[in-house]
């Protein structure tokens, strides 16, 4: 049934499968136009039981079907027992000709459904298929079917997937129904199931066998991954981390120079908008944030507010929530120190995409300072320009009090795992080296990487600690060299794994921090985070990085900023020199609003005729966005610009003041121009003043 | 013996000239028959006894008894000159010495039963799935009249651990409970390399030095440990000697060798889809097979008298060529050429006096290539081994049992589905090679008695004092026998006679002696032609071989 290698067609085959089409075309024209005349005679009827039995995959006869069975049923006196068992036994047949056949299986889910057959037949029927082709998933999908059908206990049927496996271990299907048979047990803490570990621990035995017997076959491997993950994961959803963090302190500077009262964070370009954004980072989507799943306790606080899931498509979950506070009205007093208390989940009605309700109920206080300052209106806005030479940045030695800004792994939000995970993953981790000492194999290598991460995550919720990660680095480096056809993929764990320690705490943060130092600012340079030459494929730990204003990106092997959306309060960002091939990789910068200065020089924009990444992506901008056409029309007007439509989802909402975009396939004069009348408010581009 | 003149009346044997006369019907005897007959030979087969198979017979308990402790003929005549004729008197030795038997149940169940059991004279015995023995009853068109049944389960012998399943598959591999997790990781990398080594479209081989150099070193090579080494060397490639011995090691493996001892064990796991393991055992025991050979044999024209002993050889009286035997009725048959089976021996010369008669001719035919000892021993139980499994082979390492064992042991037992005993019974077959008889019989006594409970007779009190005793209850041997055979190689000459029963658990050596014997007696004829057998009935599987499921 597999690995058989397919045999070239001989001349008398041809001949034969000739004869066979011939057949089949006068049989599809009769079919057809009893189908369109809507007939349902005897004969009629024959017609496409044959042509099914030759042809199962003919979807439109099974359809034909069921408006036969339904005109039959509307006769008067019918006979459903003997309509649907002609039915049942029509896909028998069809099966027996190709059991592989989605109509098929599917005509007889849809008898069955009806209630008028006996299920007792369908164990044997299935048996008999899945003795010719115990890894047909077909088989196995109704299997789960009739079982549910038959109220067939999850215990039977995950002794027949042991059955199964012991007879050949090679079978994803016969694994993949014992992880789902498992989590219903588990669920439900039926007997013997319970508790969870000793459970976990009788499967990760059981599956070490098929992996240490044959460490090739990844039938095993897919199995103890998901063994992995019941491991470590916790089913309720969790707060990660917050900006402004818990018990840090937000000092505002209140500007009473000639614009009026702008406000802005120190040690930041924020917001002449006024408003002081909460956020809310979750370790899965969720639903339900609002006024009162979430309750803020403040004098900052004058009017209702509204949670705004952080997502790319429309949807009402997601990881990261946000809130806007509006201070720009407000008589806010100098040095005054304000008290804001934010309560998360004390009533019910925060729930995952999965259906699990929020854990642990948590607080997150801070304080708000006011502080008045005057700076030197500069002559027009425009002449400030943010350049990214080295120059301009200072190292910073150490942070100072009003750095506080900076936060890290904002571990003591999650709550601990038991020590059972840990002995557990750490048990993992010696038989795993034990088997990679007697066989080097990339996916042992792939396990133990992922095993140590768990490990460094697990740990570092006790001490902080991630010691492993130096050895999980050095096995995507391997890997990459052992398995190049998936050396993107090993590229993306190790840039997340970077990321991850380089954000683990604000002492690893420091090398990484500078001042920007503006020769017009009179006050202190912010904080900018440079993460260039790291050779970054894929942005992660942003739920360690929402201080962040000002951040420096280039220089990696970047495609897609995806998550990078939560970064609320970031305004400049630097994207040159990385690998972005469309503008719908820039999608989550449309989330964000405070971004004044973006600098996409030398990527790849324009280079590929066609954005495969559309296709890619979890949230096609195209389909969820209406498309301001009127705007669009009146803005390219004269050019002939409809290329540029995606570029204008993306800037079109945009507040830039600058922006660098030389360097790119299509980055000619007529997209300039169009550039300057889709962005109003830009001073700056490509290093020239627009004047 | 108290009417030894004629207990039956002997037929008139009519032709009396023959291409070729066979005395004996085992199963070399049998294939050559079935050969001969193949390829258009006029052929008289003989067997002195009542029943077909000779050494490979399987008979009944009392039948099984009186055979295995029959005497031997006494060298009654010299040669004497009748005639043109020397007349020389044939010695039939007993087929085996040092039998020990006993009845140790004392209700009457085993002797009313009697019939009921068909017990193997050559075991334990089977086929692998995928070894020549199977090629060749398809090919010759034998396997149309028997019929077999998978063997389960194959165990070995751990000194500490008792019996463990085989691991001799992926599947095996996966399930085993014994074996540690690198343990599986190490043997199903080696059955890898083996399969690797035998797949003509990979490049990777293993090298030619390592192929001659012994198996058990080229395990070591591999870094493999000694309890794989172990399982591989006499569970899976089923070498007697202690390979790590190497003074005791008779027959030291070489590594490529070994790799086809293992390709062809690999290559029987699965080959039928009933056959669960590696080995097959025919319906009604083995004496069946020489029977099918027969059965052939005659279909093509051969000849077939039962009973009818053979008593003296007739050779020339001039040339001292082989001319023709004398019958037990009388009767002079004359053929080309004769085969006796290894029961059958000349008188030394020493004792022939014919006058002017070439003594060296003689000489030779005396002469027999003896190549050591098997030991052999057969229990009959109420109960398996193991629970729930009916039929299976255990090889006992050696060393496995104590530390002078330098043999290892084969077993197999057979239970009521295969036909050959009553429901509720079973058959353990012991064998081992050795150099003497009390060796041997040590060797079996402690293999016994890992598996099972040998009473001491008479001593109905020591059986329920095992049995109180011991957490899981040892089978109780009801009835038992040991026996010791020669290992007498076949020869070709003036008189040409078959080998006898070996000490392997397959037919294959015997088989390759047989198509040897063969070749030389006929070196211009095809061992089986391939012939279409048109009046053959054809409602096996795809393998010709009827596997009862």
């Amino acid at each position: 049934m597999h690995g058989r290698p397919r045999k070239a067609l001989q001349e008398e085959d041809a001949a034969a499968s000739a004869a066979k089409a011939e057949k089949l075309r006068s049989l599809q024209a009769q079919f057809l136009a009893n189908h369109h005349n809507r007939t349902y005679s005897k004969e009629a009827l024959d017609v496409s039981t044959k042509l099914l039995e030759v042809n199962p995959e003919c979807y439109t006869a099974w359809n034909y079907r069921k408006l036969a069975v339904q005109h039959l049923l509307s006769n008067s006196d019918p006979d459903p027992h003997s309509i649907f068992h002609d039915e049942l036994k029509l896909v028998e047949s069809a099966l027996r000709k190709n059991f592989k056949s989605y109509g098929a299986w599917h005509h007889r889910k849809w008898v069955l459904s009806k209630g008028h057959s006996s299920i007792d037949n369908e164990m044997r029927l299935l048996n008999g298929f899945q003795k010719a082709d115990p890894r047909n998933f077909h088989a196995w999908n109704y299997r789960r079917f009739v079982a549910e059908l038959m109220k067939r206990s999850d215990e039977d049927e995950l002794k027949y997937t042991e059955e199964v496996i012991g007879a050949n271990f090679s079978n994803y299907s016969a694994w993949h129904n014992r992880s789902v048979l498992l989590s219903n047990l588990l669920k439900r803490k039926a007997e013997g199931y319970f508790p969870k570990e000793k459970v976990l621990e009788e499967e990760f035995e059981h599956v070490h066998n098929a992996i240490f017997t044959d460490p090739d076959d990844q039938s095993g491997w897919f199995y103890h991954l998901w063994l992995i993950d019941q491991t470590v994961k916790t089913d309720a959803p969790l707060l990660v981390s917050s900006w402004p963090s818990h018990r840090s302190n937000i000092t505002l500077i209140m500007d009473n120079g000639l614009h009026g009262c702008g406000l802005s964070l120190l040690n930041g370009t924020l917001s002449d908008t006024g408003t002081l954004p909460i956020i809310l980072y979750f370790n899965q989507a969720v639903e339900g944030i609002n006024t009162s799943t979430v309750t803020i306790e403040s004098e900052l606080l004058k009017e209702e507010l509204v949670w705004k899931p952080l997502s790319m498509n429309k949807s009402n979950t997601a990881h990261v929530w946000v809130v806007y506070l509006n201070l720009g009205n407000m008589e806010l007093q100098p040095s005054k120190t304000y008290y804001v208390e934010i309560n998360i989940g004390h009533s019910k009605g925060i729930v995952s995409s999965n259906g699990n309700h929020y854990g642990a109920p948590s607080q997150i206080s801070f304080k708000v300072v006011v502080q008045t300052a005057y700076t030197e209106p500069t002559e027009g806005h425009g002449g400030k320009r943010t350049t990214w030479k080295d120059t301009n940045f200072q190292k910073i030695d150490h942070f100072q009090e009003s750095d506080s800004i900076v936060t890290a792994d904002q571990n003591d939000l999650i709550p601990t795992t038991s020590n059972w995970c840990t002995e557990e993953i750490v048990e993992e981790i010696t038989k795993f080296r034990d088997l990679l000492s007697e066989y080097d194999c990339k996916i042992g290598k792939l396990t133990l990487a992922r095993l140590l991460t768990a490990l460094d995550m697990l740990s570092s919720q006790h001490d902080g600690r991630k010691s492993n990660t130096e050895e999980v680095l050095q096995l995507y480096i391997d890997l990459m060299k052992l398995d190049p056809t998936h050396s993107l993929y090993y590229k993306d764990e190790h840039s997340l794994i970077s990321l991850n320690w380089i954000t683990s705490t604000r002492d690893s943060l420091l090398p990484y921090c500078h001042y920007y130092e503006d020769a017009t600012e009179t006050i202190t340079g912010y904080v900018c985070l440079r993460l260039q030459n790291l050779s970054l494929s894929r942005m992660g730990s942003i739920e360690n990085l929402l201080w962040v204003q000002m951040l420096d990106l280039s220089h990696n092997e970047l495609r897609s900023i995806e998550g990078l959306e939560a970064m609320q309060l970031l305004s400049c960002l630097n994207l040159s020199h990385n690998k972005f091939g469309s503008f719908t990789a820039l999608g989550p910068l449309r989330l964000l609003k405070s971004l004044k200065v973006l600098n996409i020089s030398y990527n790849e924009l324009g280079f590929h005729s066609i954005d495969t990444t559309r296709y890619l992506s979890s949230s096609p901008v195209v389909h969820t966005e209406e498309f301001a056409w009127d705007r669009f029309e009146i803005l390219t007007g004269s050019i002939n610009a409809t290329k540029f439509w995606e570029a204008f989802l993306i800037f079109g909402s945009l507040a830039l003041t600058e922006l660098n975009i030389t360097g790119n396939a299509v980055a000619d004069e007529n997209f300039r121009s169009f550039l300057v009348k889709v962005l109003p408010t830009l001073k700056w581009l490509d290093d020239e003043e627009i004047s | 013996m108290s009417e030894p003149q004629e207990p039956f009346p002997y037929p008139p044997i009519d032709p009396v000239n023959f291409d070729l006369i066979i005395v004996g019907t085992g199963l070399s005897e049998s294939v050559i028959a079935a050969a001969a007959s193949a390829v258009g030979k006029t052929i008289l087969h003989l067997d002195p006894n009542s029943f077909y198979g000779s050494h490979f017979a399987s008979l009944s308990l009392h039948d099984l008894t009186s055979y295995l402790t029959s005497p031997s003929s006494a060298p009654a005549a010299a040669a004497s000159t009748d005639s043109d004729d020397v007349v020389c008197d044939l010695i039939r030795q007993p087929p085996c010495s040092d039998a020990e038997i006993a009845w140790l149940d004392e209700s009457v169940f085993l002797r009313e039963n009697s019939r009921k059991f068909s017990v193997d004279l050559g075991g334990p015995r089977a086929l692998f799935s995928a070894d020549r023995t199977v090629d060749l009853l398809v090919k010759s068109g034998a396997a149309q009249y028997l019929e077999f049944k998978g063997i389960d389960e194959s165990f070995v012998y751990e000194a500490n651990g008792g019996l463990a399943n085989v691991p001799d598959s992926r599947g095996a591999i996966f399930r085993d409970k014994k074996l540690s997790l690198r343990e599986k990781n190490q043997l199903m990398r080696f059955f890898k390399l083996v399969q690797q080594h035998l797949d003509d479209a990979q490049e990777e081989k293993i090298s030619d030095e390592d192929l001659e150099i012994p198996f058990v070193s080229f395990l070591e090579k591999m870094k493999l440990p000694p309890k794989i080494k172990s399982i591989l060397l006499y569970a899976i490639a089923m070498v007697d000697y202690d390979q790590d011995n190497n003074e005791a090691c008779k027959d030291l493996l070489k590594t490529k060798d070994g790799i086809d001892c293992l390709a062809q064990y690999s290559s029987s796991v699965g080959r039928f889809p009933n056959a669960p393991g590696a080995l097959l055992y025919p319906i009604y025991g083995e004496g069946e097979l020489p029977q099918a050979f027969c059965r052939r044999a005659a279909v093509k024209g051969c000849i077939y008298v039962l009973r009818m002993p053979v008593i003296s050889l007739l050779m020339d009286k001039v040339n001292g060529l082989y001319k023709g035997v004398r019958l037990a009725s009388g009767q002079d048959v004359y053929s080309h050429q004769l085969i006796l089976d290894p029961s059958f021996t000349i008188p030394s010369p020493l004792y022939l006096s014919p006058r002017d008669f070439p003594r060296e001719r003689l000489q030779i035919l005396s002469q027999r290539d003896i190549k050591g000892m098997v030991a052999r021993g057969i229990c009959i139980t109420r109960s398996s081994i193991k629970p729930d499994v009916s039929n299976c082979s255990v090889v006992f390492p050696p060393r496995s049992l104590y530390p002078e064992q330098v043999t290892s042991i084969k077993a197999l037992q057979i239970g009521s589905n295969l036909a050959v005993c009553p429901a509720g019974t079973f058959i353990l077959y012991f064998s081992t090679l050795c150099n003497d008889a009390d060796e041997g019989k040590k060797l079996l006594k402690s293999a016994m008695n890992a598996l099972l409970t040998l009473p001491v007779s008479g001593n109905s009190e020591s059986i329920l004092s095992v049995q109180s005793d011991s957490e899981d209850i040892k089978p109780i041997v009801l009835w038992s026998a040991f026996y010791i055979q020669k290992l007498i190689m076949s020869k070709f000459e003036l008189i040409s006679s078959t080998p006898t029963p070996d000490g392997n658990l397959n037919y294959n050596d015997l088989l390759g002696a047989t198509e040897k014997l063969f070749g030389q007696m006929y070196p211009n004829e095809e061992f089986f032609p391939k012939a279409t057998s048109p009046e053959d009935p054809t409602d096996e599987d795809d393998n010709g071989l009827t596997l009862d499921s």
